[in-house]
């Protein structure tokens, strides 16, 4: 199949790639731009690792062809840091011990960052629910949840 | 077989292209590329529109049209359609819900397709283009005619009282289902049930209606009494499906536990 050009914005840098018809946003951002953050799981949609926002709504990019994509705003966990600083959601990660293997994490944080974005200050239960389809096999999910909560609220902190 | 993506304005121009051998509608990606990345070797080339009606929710009056391409986070948040928002909410976790579309669902194979099993009982029509199919013979017919495009679906939005969606799964809040449950009634004053419309997920490949339950619901109330004939009749034509989630048997035995804790709900 021909290969056909594509632009979008990864993490605020612009990109212009040719890439095979077809060819999932994944392996894209993966392959062909060398952002290894989102994780090739199950390539089915259910574990959520491959977890990326495109123009800020949360998509799984193992599911999401590339080509659809074109002229959007694509944030992965890789662009989350700014100067070196990890993102809230990243510290409160890495000191709840919300980590274990490491690999559900950047769909995890993703996820968490689709909630934030939109709503700063949520309940377990909309925590619970928006990482309901992010598997993590390590931790249990407590670390993870409690993680959420603690970032969303050094966030409401850092805005006061 | 290396994959390519054709994209076109028009829908009947999408459809000109879905009678190549090969080719397959992409909505949301969740069955379409999923099947690729598992190795469907029928599959070579995805084809979509990209015409905004697709996209279009509508609700005039009780009225609502929504375009195949609609999302179920789309339909979940819209203020008009709260009444069904549930049947939304229930497909996926979020990223899905966010990709995840109405037309894609009428297609999706048990133990998933849970908004369909909504849409058949509130009785939806399936159009493609001027022609209107009642969903209940859309979804029969499904597997035929690869060449058709859906472009909406249209029903009457319920009244909250007359229209309860439960998923039942293993896991929550997300889990694949063990089976869906969708049921419209319609009551006379003194609380018999002038008509009643259920509508089964994993009962089948696909959705089917409870025939035999809607049938004996008539002239009955919602008590613990008046509903156990319809309970009796719950698991008559149906043909459960057996997948990793439960065995045909065990969907055949829970099947009346769950309608009867709907239907008292």
């Amino acid at each position: 199949m021909a290969k056909v050009p594509i632009q979008f914005v990864l993490n605020g840098d612009e990109k212009a790639e040719f890439v095979e018809s077809g060819s999932t946003l994944l392996k894209v951002l993966r392959e062909k731009l060398g952002d290894t953050s989102p994780k090739g799981g199950c390539q089915q949609g259910t574990c959520g690792t491959c977890s990326v926002l495109v123009d800020g709504e949360l998509r799984l990019s193992c599911l999401t062809l590339a080509e659809t994509c074109e002229g959007a705003e694509i944030t992965t966990t890789s662009g989350l840091a700014e100067g070196g600083v990890l993102h809230p959601l990243q510290r409160a990660f890495q000191e709840g011990f919300a980590i274990q293997c490491g690999f559900c994490t950047p769909g995890m944080i993703m996820a968490a960052k689709a909630l934030l974005d939109r709503v700063p200050n949520p309940t377990r239960e909309e925590v619970v629910d928006a990482i309901s389809g992010n598997i993590c096999r390590c931790t249990g999910y407590e670390p993870i949840i409690r993680a959420i909560l603690s970032a969303a609220r050094s966030n409401s902190h850092h805005a006061a | 077989m290396p994959l390519g993506l054709k994209t076109f304005a028009s829908v009947n121009d999408a459809g000109a292209a879905l009678k190549a051998g090969g080719a397959r509608y992409i909505g949301g990606g969740t069955l379409v590329v999923r099947a690729a990345n598992e190795g469907d070797v029928s599959l070579s080339t995805f084809v979509r529109s990209t015409d905004p009606a697709l996209s279009a929710i509508s609700v005039e009056g009780d009225r609502a049209t929504i375009g195949a391409s609609v999302t179920m986070a789309a339909i979940a948040r819209h203020p008009a359609l709260a009444s069904i928002s549930a049947a939304a909410r229930a497909v996926g976790g979020p990223a899905i819900r966010n990709m995840a579309t109405v037309g894609g669902n009428l297609f999706a194979p048990a133990p998933y397709g849970d908004f369909a099993v909504a849409l058949l009982a509130l009785d939806a029509e399936v159009l493609e283009g001027d022609q209107a199919t009642p969903i209940e013979a859309f979804i029969k017919g499904r597997d035929a005619d690869a060449g058709r495009i859906v472009g909406a679906v249209r029903f009457d939005v319920p009244e909250p009282k007359k229209f309860r969606f439960a998923k039942v799964a293993r896991v929550k809040p997300k889990g694949v289902s063990v089976l869906s449950i969708a049921a419209m009634f319609d009551e006379a004053a003194d609380g018999s049930i002038r008509d009643a419309r259920i509508a089964l997920g994993c009962m089948a490949d696909r959705p089917i209606r409870a025939l035999a339950a809607e049938k004996a619901l008539i002239g009955r109330t919602r008590t613990a009494d008046g509903i156990a004939p319809a309970l009796a009749a719950a698991t008559q034509g149906t043909a459960p499906i057996t997948d990793a989630i439960a065995s045909a048997w065990y969907r055949a035995e829970v099947l009346p536990v769950h309608l009867g804790r709907l239907l008292l709900s």
